[in-house]
């Protein structure tokens, strides 16, 4: 905390020049109607911002990032920067530690009830309890997306991912935890495991792995997965529809060992300049008609129980989008923040496999 | 003297706000232990393998592409100076042209081209090469030559044109051959060129981080990037700031080693 201070006021002290060279207090009066979002990249139907601006009248900054660590340090930073921003479960929970959130008035969450109940009581149990600071948004799980044409294999295990056959046509993941997750689940342990032997071994299958990488991606994997470019990829389970649509070559599966299942949600930071606003933006994308278009665009499972009638009966009943709640609870975990020290732990590691 | 003082304050303000706030913070970010206190161990974790290879590594990428960048400049150079002025500042014209170009476009662009099914990927593969172009040491050193080379060209041309005609001349009166004239009289007088289109290569190419990012296959990493990810992915700034500190000094070193050949030449000059 005390280095926050201290950036802070130096970044005061060069801001303050700045401001007062640049507009010499020009009126904030349009404060009230703003709302600022930071949200993933390509993860909402655009034109439902549209609609949401009509409706309320509040005008909606909107901005985009492409992992959890790289939103973290702005939020960090100063809270005020963005009233509404939708991190992944393992990220409220650090934002939650650090005191960055806002707890909810859920009373200005009128559509509250469309939420599955079972996912308010996993997220209750492993990361916000009592559900006071995160309304779900999407969720999924961390899995394999292959190309049937290039990969004659059976996909079921990790362990594809190690196989000299696809050396040059394997995407891995370029987040920390998503990578060493892989390695984790592949050797047994849980995918928030901070004992250094256990750590250590992970690195070393990660270098192993490390010469049939073809590139460590985040959002290009489905891209490139696509084009055919590569056999087989670690990727998020929402991207498969939307891939599987572009190319019906592509296939998705969640390795036996188990696998990581996600949530992000909307949260609101604890200095957000226009609480009320974030609460109806994030009642808004509660509705169920909003949550399905929503759904039909990003492709990403959606927790809103009442969207599901809106969603067609094939993609609700395929096991790689929506999967069986009993692979889940048995042998899927959430990330949990582990602190500041084993987090540093995974960067040093990570640092070692490249 | 009031008012030039006055007339200076913007650019003291600039200096002071943009260089000098921000070198202090990193020092103080670099020296800062873990409870506040004074540490070295920030700056000593250059010396860790997994710091000190992309170190080297970036070390070695930046030398290469800063001799490409002078045996491509140095003759074209030479070739301008000799053309007429209308057409060499077309030339000069023609390379500054990207430059118009967002860098990171620019770099994009290259992977496109060098990623699987870009145009140079699929004439490579005709050719017979196997394998990724994205994601080795070779496409990040095209990356860095094909944007930094402009900023040889330019001090190399004007200080090629600088050059009288007769300084040329009065050698060849006195004997010299073109030999002569080209590495006893030209080099000398274009070495302050030389000189900054060196610095201005290679210490953007020392901690480039983007076109490494990019045309790295974000499979290797240069010490620009281990950088970035301390600040950015990792929110460690203290080891950050140390890194970048160390990487300061390396550039403070060439250059000082720049600076005095610079002022050698202008010794022998006298």
């Amino acid at each position: 905390m005390k280095r926050n201070v201290i950036f802070a006021a130096f970044l005061i002290a060069a801001l303050s020049i700045v401001v007062m060279a640049a507009c010499g207090g020009s009126g904030n009066k349009q404060e009230n109607n703003v709302l600022k979002v930071y949200n993933w990249g390509d993860y909402i139907d655009e034109e439902l911002i549209g609609e949401f601006e009509e409706e309320t009248g509040i005008k909606v900054i909107y901005d985009t990032f492409s992992t959890n660590e790289e939103m973290y340090p702005r939020i960090e930073a100063d809270s005020s920067l963005y009233d509404v921003v939708c991190p992944s479960e393992y990220m409220v929970k650090k934002m939650m530690e650090n005191d960055l959130l806002m707890p909810l008035d859920w009373s200005k969450l009128s559509n509250k009830d469309n939420l599955n109940q079972t996912y308010m009581k996993i997220l209750s149990d492993f990361i916000d309890p009592d559900n006071k600071y995160m309304v779900p948004y999407c969720w999924g799980t961390v899995g394999i997306l292959y190309n049937t044409k290039l990969v004659d294999d059976v996909v079921d295990s990790w362990d594809i991912l190690w196989d000299e056959k696809y050396s040059g046509s394997i995407l891995m993941q370029d987040s920390v935890r998503d990578a060493f997750m892989v390695a984790e689940k592949k050797l047994g342990y849980s995918l928030n495991t901070t004992d250094p032997g256990e750590l250590e071994e992970c690195m070393e299958l990660l270098k192993a792995q490390y010469p049939l990488v073809k590139a460590y991606v985040i959002d290009e994997v489905r891209d490139k997965m696509i084009a055919g470019d590569a056999a087989l990829g670690v990727i998020y389970s929402g991207e498969y529809l939307y891939s599987k649509n572009e190319n019906p070559d592509l296939a998705y599966a969640i390795p036996k060992e188990g696998t990581n299942v996600w949530y992000d949600g909307w949260v609101i930071t604890k200095n957000s300049k226009n609480a009320d606003a974030a609460h109806k933006w994030i009642d808004f994308m509660l509705r169920a008609d909003v949550a399905a278009r929503n759904f039909d665009y990003i492709t990403y499972p959606t927790p809103n129980k009442a969207a599901e009638e809106f969603i067609d009966k094939d993609i609700l009943s395929d096991p790689a989008v929506f999967p069986d709640d009993k692979i889940i609870s048995e042998k899927c975990e959430m990330y949990l923040y582990l602190g500041k020290d084993a987090e540093n732990e995974y960067y040093e590691l990570w640092k070692k496999v490249k | 003297m009031n008012k030039r003082k006055l007339l200076s304050l913007p650019y003291l303000i600039w200096m002071i706000g943009f260089t000098v706030i921000p070198l202090l913070m990193i020092l103080w970010y670099g020296f800062q232990g873990k409870n506040g206190g004074f540490t070295l161990e920030h700056i000593l974790a250059i010396g860790r393998p997994e710091h000190l290879g992309p170190l080297l590594v970036s070390l070695l990428l930046s030398v290469i592409c800063t001799v490409v960048c002078l045996l491509i400049a140095y003759p074209l150079a030479l070739i301008l100076r000799k053309a007429g002025l209308k057409r060499s500042s077309f030339v000069i014209f023609i390379f500054i042209l990207p430059m118009w170009m967002n860098f990171l476009l620019r770099t994009y662009a290259w992977l496109n081209l060098l990623d699987d099914g870009g145009l140079v990927y699929v004439f490579l593969q005709k050719l017979g090469y196997k394998g990724n172009i994205v994601g080795t040491y070779g496409a990040i050193l095209l990356g860095m030559v094909y944007n930094y080379l402009p900023f040889m060209v330019l001090p190399l041309y004007n200080a090629m044109t600088k050059i009288d005609d007769n300084t040329l001349n009065a050698a060849r009166d006195l004997g010299a051959n073109e030999r002569q004239v080209n590495f006893r009289v030209i080099m000398p007088l274009t070495f302050p060129g030389i000189v900054s289109g060196v610095t201005m290569v290679f210490v953007p190419s020392l901690t480039t981080f983007v076109v490494s990012d990019l045309l790295g296959g974000r499979k290797i990493f240069l010490i620009g990037n281990i950088i970035e990810q301390e600040f950015s992915t990792a929110s460690n700034w203290n080891l950050g700031a140390g890194l970048s500190f160390v990487l300061m000094i390396f550039i403070l070193l060439s250059m000082a080693v720049l600076n005095h050949y610079d002022t050698l030449g202008e010794e022998d000059d006298g």
